[in-house]
């Protein structure tokens, strides 16, 4: 059963909706604590959306430093599937994991309703069951999901139909050149299940744990 | 030592919360701005002999956790 560790900072939000989407799915969902300092056994990552360390200094800067934080890159640098959602996306970018970075929302608005993102890449974990031109809608939650990139080493996977928060090239998800690290700003698990709205999230979940499966990026 | 630390957003990022206060000050009659950049300033207190060595290790602070180095830029001041 592919196994997957799903990390928990002080004020994370997400991670029980995390799990209990990867668990419908078939898979091995459990929480980590961020203290821990190794993922041995699991085949995958994700960093759940919250505000990690109250989002002190800048969302993600304290974070970034946990010890669980050492095995997540070296996960990322042996190619295995890491996901950062909403507050994830942003601690994967303190952390180097992804180029460039996620400032406040355009119109300084925190962003809770549906969206509209068309997939771009089917070449990411998140993205590998998708079809480039798919339309998903799923539901964003965020004050600092505007994402700059000034390197423009970023490759967009995902990207709004509607720009809501001034992201760079409407930026929604964007993963590291080998694929295997995604951060996606809205999040896939909330709308995992029709009885929240849509399900249109499962088939990013199912393309993470396929790409888990087989033990490498795309 | 005391150490100030300005962090400055770099010139190319958008600063929305600066964007917002311009139009602000402009509804309130002060046509005259033309920007606002939401710049820090953290105070630390260090204990250290010399300023030289004490902006070196701020300055790595900076770099390794103060500042982001994707969005900003930062300039150390020691009070001695």
């Amino acid at each position: 059963m592919t196994r997957v560790a799903v990390v928990v900072f002080p004020g994370t939000n997400c991670e029980h909706d995390t799990v209990h989407a990867f668990r419908s799915l078939g898979a091995d969902a459990e929480l980590v604590w961020h203290r821990q300092d190794t993922l041995d056994g699991f085949d995958a990552v994700v960093l759940p959306g919250g505000f990690a360390h109250g989002d002190y200094l800048r969302t993600g800067a304290i974070a970034r430093l946990a010890p669980v934080m050492g095995p997540v890159a070296g996960m990322a640098r042996a190619g295995r599937p890491v996901l950062g959602i909403c507050n994830g996306f942003q601690i994967l970018c303190e952390a180097g994991l992804l180029p460039g970075a996620l400032i406040a929302n355009s119109g300084l608005a925190f962003l809770c309703r549906w969206v509209e993102v068309e997939v771009i890449s089917d070449r990411s974990v998140l993205t590998s069951l998708a079809r480039p031109g798919q339309v998903l809608r799923i539901p964003l939650n965020s004050y600092e999901g505007n994402y700059v990139d000034p390197s423009l080493s970023g490759r967009v996977v995902m990207r709004y139909v509607d720009t809501p928060n001034g992201s760079q090239g409407g930026a929604a998800a964007v993963t590291n050149l080998d694929g295997n690290v995604v951060g996606v700003m809205p999040h896939p698990e909330r709308g995992s299940d029709e009885l929240l709205g849509s399900a249109d999230g499962l088939i990013l979940l199912e393309g993470f744990l396929a790409s888990a499966r087989v033990g490498a990026g795309v | 030592m005391k150490a100030r630390i300005e962090i400055v957003r770099r010139p190319e990022i958008a600063d929305p919360e600066g964007i917002t206060v311009v139009r602000a000050l402009h509804d309130l009659g002060f046509g005259e701005v033309t920007s606002a950049r939401f710049d820090r300033v953290i105070s630390l207190e260090v204990e250290g002999m010399s300023t030289e060595a004490v902006t070196a290790r701020v300055e790595d602070m900076c770099r390794q956790l103060l500042a982001n180095p994707v969005l900003e830029d930062f300039r150390v001041v020691i009070d001695p």
